[in-house]
């Protein structure tokens, strides 16, 4: 989704309004639960929550100057950074270290590279659709953030195909953005 | 309700990376150099003996040797791509030109800049509030970026773009002074530019 986004995708800056502020804290706090604790410090009370509007119906909302949370349609997804400053707020899936070169390189990733040896999916399903964050084997941080293609136990049980299409990684457009 | 603190992760000052995954990029070998002189117990933590030792991996042997040549053969061309972008920069000069418009009025014109990465519209507006003049960006006969300055600021120009020139660890870039008196018409127009610049 960012692989080749530049400022030159920014279509417009705004403020939003504190009643959208509100809204959009909701909103994240409904996709992911585990969010309640901490929304107030993610995006304080007392912020300014700038909407920036961007090619392909992306938008990103900034809080002090640091994007931390990216809209495409109906999911609100977290920014990298968010996730590496609150990592236990959201799914995870690990991919084994053969599939680290393609997600960095910003390719889906296929089923096996989920359910390998060095790979991890969690024991409950995870619903098509959902937001997750994306872990490797042998590392400690979160390498991307994609979106389930197919429910977990799809992945596990069908184990073909595209499990989940990229939508940020280490080192894309997003990454590298700055204000 | 406890207050959960934000988890604090280093970044790689090369490549941006939890220096984790600082081994699948192309400038793998700054990286390790960055992180031995800045953070040493986190180099450690990666790449001392030990920690190569315990190293796990499900990958076959084959693979992960097969991946390590790749990247490798990344790494090579990165870092000869960056010896000659950096020889590039050492060998090429900025100008600044000196232009009579007229008995009192001068203008100066900025060359050069572009093989240094440096943002010419953002330095444009830096040089008009800081000399409280106008100032501008234009395309120069070779189609190349420079930035036209209205007034005699060549020493204070010069003086600025060395310390930005400095920063970016290139001293040895030789910035060049010269007069121009000739040629008046043709750099008018540009002149003119500079002037609208300077009103808005
Ligand atoms: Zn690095």
């Amino acid at each position: 989704m960012f692989k080749k986004f530049s400022k030159e995708d920014v279509h417009s800056r705004s403020n939003i309004k504190s009643s959208a502020q509100r809204g959009l804290k909701g909103n994240f706090v409904s996709q992911f639960e585990a969010l309640e604790p901490v929304i107030d410090t993610i995006i304080p009370k007392k912020s300014q929550a700038i909407l920036i509007k961007c090619e392909d119906k992306i938008q990103l909302y900034l809080i002090d100057n640091e994007v931390v949370l990216f809209q495409h349609f109906d999911d609100l997804i977290p920014t990298l950074k968010v996730v590496h400053k609150y990592p236990q707020c959201f799914p995870r899936v690990q991919v084994d270290r053969g599939a680290i070169k393609f997600v960095l390189s910003g390719a889906n990733i296929m089923c096996p590279g989920l359910t390998s040896a060095g790979a991890d999916l969690p024991e409950e399903n995870l619903e098509e659709g959902s937001i997750v964050t994306i872990y490797a084997e042998g590392k400690e941080t979160a390498l991307a953030v994609g979106k389930l293609l197919m429910s977990t136990n799809d992945i596990k049980s069908i184990n073909k195909g595209h499990g989940i299409e990229l939508l940020h990684y280490l080192g894309d457009g997003l990454w590298n953005h700055t204000e | 309700m406890t207050e959960v603190l934000p988890k604090s992760t280093l970044y790689c000052g090369v490549c941006s990376y939890p220096p984790e995954y600082c081994e699948f990029t192309a400038t793998f070998k700054r990286c390790k150099e960055w992180l031995l002189s800045n953070h040493q117990e986190v180099y450690e933590k990666l790449y001392s003996d030990e920690a190569l030792a315990n190293q796990t991996s499900t990958l076959s042997l084959e693979k992960e040797q097969k991946m390590e040549q790749e990247l490798e053969k990344k790494q090579k061309k990165e870092e000869a791509k960056q010896e000659r972008e950096l020889q590039k920069k050492l060998s090429s000069k900025v100008t600044i030109k000196r232009i009579e418009r007229n008995k009192r009025k001068h203008i100066i014109s900025i060359s050069g800049l572009e093989v240094f990465n440096i943002d010419m519209k953002k330095l444009s507006k830096t040089f008009a509030s800081k000399f409280a003049t106008g100032a501008t960006v234009t395309k120069n006969a070779e189609k190349k970026e420079e930035i036209l300055v209205q007034g005699d600021v060549s020493n204070e120009a010069k003086e600025y773009i060395e310390k930005l020139l400095e920063e970016k660890g290139l001293n040895e870039v030789k910035v060049e002074q010269i007069d121009d008196k000739k040629k008046k018409k043709a750099l008018e127009a540009e002149a003119e530019a500079a002037a609208k610049a300077g009103k808005k």
